[in-house]
């Protein structure tokens, strides 16, 4: 099934570096992904109100134009990825209102192009065992907090793709580039989301919350997949991120590092912090990850930890 | 007085050659084969604002009609549309849209520019009843999509045949100000994206030089059958 790459909004613009070094990961891994030809807002926030009708025209004409096409949308951005799935989801649950929606945007859509993340293809297509071994780079130096909030996993009846509760796809991930994963309590908490626009105040303190957190914990870098985590942890982060004790990344970032990418193609430009010094001492420091990484080429260092570590007592 | 004069030059063709339309909800028997525009003015009205170049150019007789047994609005410029037997056509010359003033050269183009000034484009609900309202078949509802994401060079490129007629504005349920948007990022594109034309830059200087001042006195100082001489035998382009 043909995979259709959905960047929305946020990736050509704002958050550049994840739609480089995301283009360069598929591209490493022999994902091959076709961006839409044409596609419209995703509808930003998925629309409670299941009956109105208008709200849900946006996410599903993009999911029309793929049903077109035939095939499957993938996406990065958590905004896009929530609000497209929980659209499909809702578009299915009312086949009464088929007829109208497909009347009005003139197509002939069923509900069934699949919505599917990155790191639901690295985990259950890729491997992370695969994964391992085409690391280039084993991120030795960099001990990394994943960050899930709030749209990537929830609501899991409509997204489910991991538990909501105690996700491992980010952990396992980072351990099959031979980084360090830190446990932390706040990985599932709320980064303030577009509070920021309201009260920066509260935002500062959410944000403070969980970085903090992330850095008792050791961590010198968070990692997300949503631009709006990504936005808040580098603006409100305050003197963690002014003496650049924790570096916010893009999962992709870090991944396209690893495997190898021309540095110009891993995104890192658009950071608020000294990413650049992390970096290179982070690829200076041996592979930090549980199993002998001898050299950078032997590469199937994390992912025999990752696969039996039960991250439990990370919710704290 | 002028509708007797008009009735006095006019011609009536035979009754099979006659047709009816709605104007306004009124019926009205006029000859087949007018555009919107020859029709109604055929009717008797008289244009003093809704009416431009007679061209297809301008952009201000946008009308909206609807065709017998067809549910659909459809649209079109008045002086550029055959009548179609049994049509019902009004026109919307202006539908309210306000206009952001801004300085170009103090501009950004950038998304927070555009939102700055039309911040309601964040409303776009993709129904794209705008693009279905386009005379100039653009497709508007992506225009303001590219303008979301403050792509400005798409923008100018998808909007770059809009006349500003408007009708895009008045079908719009988030209540849009589709071309003036477009407008701006045509202005942002062309200030900031636009390689600059050499060629002009170059033309500018000879003639702020004075290269062309002697010619220019010559021309000033001839009498007009050397001029009419000059003009018959200047350079042509070969087409």
């Amino acid at each position: 099934m043909k995979t259709y790459y959905y960047p929305g909004c946020t990736l050509p613009d704002k958050a550049r570096d994840f739609d480089t070094s995301a283009r360069a990961c598929c591209e490493l891994l022999g994902l091959e992904l076709e961006e839409m030809e044409r596609w419209v807002c995703c509808g930003s926030a998925f629309k409670l109100d299941h009956k109105n009708i208008m709200q849900h025209l946006a996410p599903i004409r993009n999911l029309a134009e793929v049903h077109k096409e035939g095939g499957r949308l993938m996406t990065l951005c958590v905004f896009c990825y929530n609000s497209l799935k929980r659209a499909n989801y809702a578009f299915l649950a009312e086949p009464d209102k088929h007829e109208v929606i497909n009347d009005f945007i003139e197509s002939d859509y069923d509900g069934k192009v699949p919505v599917v993340h990155l790191l639901e293809m690295l985990k259950d297509e890729v491997g992370f065992e695969a994964l391992a071994e085409k690391v280039k780079r084993p991120l030795g130096g960099l001990r990394v907090a994943p960050f899930y909030g709030c749209l990537l996993l929830r609501p899991q009846e409509e997204i489910g793709f991991e538990d909501p509760e105690n996700p491992t796809v980010m952990e396992k991930l980072f351990e099959a580039l031979g980084a360090e994963v830190v446990s932390y309590p706040h990985r599932l908490e709320c980064c303030g989301s577009y509070l920021s626009l309201k009260d920066r105040d509260h935002t500062t303190s959410m944000v403070t919350r969980v970085l903090e957190s992330a850095v008792e914990a050791g961590a010198n870098a968070i990692v997300t997949s949503c631009p709006m985590c990504n936005f808040n942890f580098e603006f409100f982060g305050g003197e963690l991120v002014a003496r650049d004790t924790i570096h916010t990344f893009y999962f992709t970032e870090l991944l396209a590092l690893a495997l190898g990418a021309d540095r110009k193609l891993c995104g890192l430009e658009q950071h608020e912090t000294d990413v650049d010094r992390l970096i290179d001492e982070a690829l200076a420091a041996p592979a930090t990850a549980a199993a002998g990484s001898e050299t950078a080429g032997s590469g199937t260092s994390g992912a025999r930890a990752s696969g039996d570590q039960a991250p439990d007592a990370r919710n704290g | 007085m002028a509708t007797e004069l008009n009735r006095v030059e006019r011609q009536t063709p035979p009754d099979d050659e006659m047709v009816s339309i709605f104007v306004m909800g009124k019926e009205y028997r006029v000859p087949d084969a007018l555009t919107i525009m020859k029709a109604i003015e055929y009717a008797g009205y008289h244009f003093i604002r809704g009416c431009g170049c007679r061209g297809g150019a301008c952009g201000a007789c946008a009308t909206v009609y609807r065709t017998a047994d067809n549910y659909r609005i459809k649209v079109g410029l008045a002086c550029q549309t055959l009548i179609e037997p049994g049509m019902h056509v009004t026109q919307i010359p202006f539908y309210p849209a306000n206009k952001a003033i801004y300085d170009v050269s103090e501009a950004e183009p950038t998304v927070e520019e555009v939102l700055k000034h039309y911040p309601e484009i964040a409303r776009c609900l993709c129904c794209e009843v705008c693009t279905r309202a386009c005379p100039q078949d653009l497709e508007v509802m992506y225009y303001i999509q590219a303008a979301l994401r403050g792509d400005v060079k798409e923008v100018s490129r998808l909007s770059f045949e809009c006349i500003m007629c408007g009708l895009c504005v008045s079908r719009c349920p988030a209540e849009l100000m589709h071309y003036n948007v477009a407008i701006l990022c045509r202005r942002l594109y062309a200030r900031y994206g636009m390689k600059r034309a050499e060629h002009l830059a170059n033309r500018v200087r000879e003639i702020e030089e004075g290269k062309f001042d002697e010619e220019l006195d010559e021309l000033v100082r001839m009498d007009e059958k050397d001029l009419v001489r000059a003009y018959e035998s200047r350079d042509f382009e070969e087409a």
